[in-house]
């Protein structure tokens, strides 16, 4: 029978279905922070059930809030520490070697495909930018899959997506999604796989798939997933190259993951770029988009370019374009977090932080921080932020504060005009 | 088993995210007790005041589509439970927050849009919800006035709430 790859990944999985419709499956994956992770740990203690499945398959970061900024916040951080060390999780990331968790992760090559990935954060829908089947879960689930490494769902359905066209100048895999989820809204993914196909995406790299996996969620939808394919295989190569003989063997493996042709989507979606501008949110849902045109003027206060959706090297060489040699506006506020320390050690030799600094950035290290107004850029009541993150909610970067989702080209010419701003009206510098 | 039904909280409006429901800036507190007096503090829906007398004491929620949409943290449902609040209905849930609810042995029930609608007719004479779990049944009502439904929650969910939660389900099976 004709499967897709969420499907296949939950046939070859399945540990149990204790009831028609529910399937447990084995984790290949337990990814873990120290925000939703702690009260597990706590909790398997008071149940006398301190132990791990299997501390190989358990990977640990502390990224929310680091350096620590409270007693909280490092009691948090400690938690998770001590415990890595009792249960031997050898792969666990300590400050100076943490990063933004679904940045870090990939970058170890611990996500492949057709593996089953868990984690206590709802952006874990990123992994399945590798044809994983990757799926945020709250703290008890956490909690079951550290202990058991198993995880159940509801079976899968999928919808299928297919974007075409060329895309434009100015315009990213961030304009893509926020469209996609704009058609979606937000939860018309929900309890869905959300398959990206097409030639954009087969043009993508492994980046720019992440960013479209990333905000799968905030149209309701349990992954987003890409098909593994010659970009996965190159992106990978120096985790899996004793595996495979040559690249082309790796790829014919991955291959048993793609959707089969004639497999059953609950609905398919066409998405054509061309022409597409430049997306920008502007309320406090993600569905909430407009193209840039409608918006361009908006007045900022803060500028933030970093996070799980666009906080990788990519994104900082796309902001950087468009800074070099420029001034950030008088009176905004422009906040970098490249996402992880290798992010940053790259961008540095690229000369990408000396164009973020020269332009009057200010340059944190590698966090989740402000994304979810915890630490290093919360906003003032009142204040708006033109964010390169994933989500807009009221408040969601600080009590009383705005945020409008854009790409990072869109952040940094907002920050070099101090308002919303068209990317497609600067030049861009070589960087 | 949680005890499941009594006084109404009504929140008139669809896409509460959990953010609003428990701000980011709590989820450093590693205890569930430390989150009580924070539930549903940002929540943006006119006149709401989760402090109010009449919010007060309620033990069951009734909302609108896309329930605790956004962040997956387990600490929505919990501020819930530490506020005796074991049951929210809905006429949609989002995902994560749907099985955070039953991992927790709490109730998060699906009604069709027309049926929350009679539920919204009792938002300002002051209601009660009785659950009936064996019989999958809920009866809403404020002095004489009454009015019974029936919902279906999966074999799986049921099962989570008879044994207390996920983790007591999972360790005795797998």
């Amino acid at each position: 029978m004709a499967m897709t790859l969420a499907e296949k990944i939950f046939k070859s999985h399945l540990r149990d279905e204790p009831f028609p419709g529910t399937k447990a499956l084995a984790i290949d994956v337990v990814l873990c922070h120290e925000i939703t992770t702690p009260i597990a740990i706590n909790d398997l203690a008071a149940r006398g059930k301190d132990r791990v499945f299997d501390p190989e398959k358990i990977k640990a970061v502390i990224d929310h809030v680091t350096p620590a900024k409270d007693s909280k916040t490092a009691q948090q951080g400690k938690i998770l520490r001590d415990w890595a060390k009792r249960q031997n999780i050898r792969d666990f990331f300590d400050i100076g070697r943490n990063g933004v968790c679904h940045a870090i992760f990939p970058e170890k090559g611990f996500i492949r495909p057709g593996y089953t990935v868990i984690m206590g954060d709802s952006h874990t829908c990123t992994h399945g930018a590798f044809g994983a089947f990757a799926a945020g879960v709250g703290t008890t689930d956490l909690e079951v899959g550290i202990l058991k490494g198993v995880c159940a769902f509801r079976e899968p359905k999928t919808i299928r997506i297919n974007i075409s066209g060329a895309m434009p100048e100015g315009v990213y895999a961030k304009d893509v999604i926020l469209k996609i989820i704009k058609e979606l809204t937000v939860n018309g993914a929900t309890d869905c796989v959300m398959e990206f196909h097409g030639s954009v995406v087969k043009g993508m790299s492994m980046e720019s798939r992440m960013t479209l996996c990333n905000m799968a969620i905030e149209a309701g939808g349990t992954s987003g997933v890409c098909m593994p394919d010659e970009v996965t295989v190159d992106y990978l190569w120096p985790f899996i190259s004793s595996d495979y003989k040559d690249k082309k063997a790796g790829l014919e493996d991955f291959k048993k993951w793609w959707s089969d042709e004639g497999c059953e989507y609950v609905k398919v979606i066409e998405i054509n770029v061309s022409g597409m501008e430049p997306q920008v949110t502007y309320g406090y849902k993600p569905d909430e988009v407009k193209n840039i045109s409608e918006i361009e003027g908006a007045p900022v206060d803060q500028v933030y370019i970093g996070s799980c959706t666009n906080g990788r090297l990519e994104d900082l060489r796309a902001a950087a374009q468009y800074l070099k040699g420029r001034q950030i506006a008088p009176g905004v506020r422009g906040i970098v977090s490249p996402a992880t320390p290798k992010i940053f050690r790259e961008a540095d030799e690229e000369g990408l932080i000396k164009i973020f600094m020269d332009a009057g950035f200010c340059v944190t290290n590698p966090t989740c921080g402000a994304c979810l107004g915890m630490s290093n850029g919360v906003l003032a009541p009142g204040e708006v932020c033109a964010s390169t993150t994933n989500r807009n909610f009221n408040g969601r970067m600080g009590k009383g504060g705005m945020v409008h989702l854009m790409s990072p080209a869109v952040a940094a010419v907002t920050a070099l005009e101090g308002k919303i701003a068209d990317p497609r009206k600067f030049r861009r510098e070589g960087i | 088993m949680k005890s499941f039904g009594g006084k109404v909280m009504f929140l008139d409006r669809a896409n509460i995210n959990t953010d609003e429901i428990i701000p980011a800036r709590y989820l450093t507190e590693i205890s569930k007790e430390a989150l009580r007096p924070h539930m549903l503090e940002d929540l943006q829906l006119d006149g709401f005041d989760p402090k109010a007398p009449n919010n007060q004491d309620a033990k069951v929620i009734v909302t609108r589509a896309n329930f605790g949409c956004g962040s997956s943290r387990e600490h929505a449902p919990w501020v819930f439970e530490m506020n005796n609040i074991n049951v929210v209905i809905a006429s949609s849930f989002a995902r994560i927050f749907r099985q955070n609810m039953f991992n927790c042995g709490m109730l998060a029930i699906e009604l069709p849009e027309a049926d929350i609608e009679k539920l919204f007719r009792y938002k300002n004479i002051g209601a009660r919800i009785d659950i009936d779990f064996d019989k999958n049944s809920l009866t809403i009502s404020s002095g004489k006035e009454s009015d019974a439904f029936s919902y279906r929650i999966s074999g799986f969910d049921r099962a989570l709430v008879e044994a207390g939660g996920w983790v007591e389900f999972a360790d005795a099976k797998y």
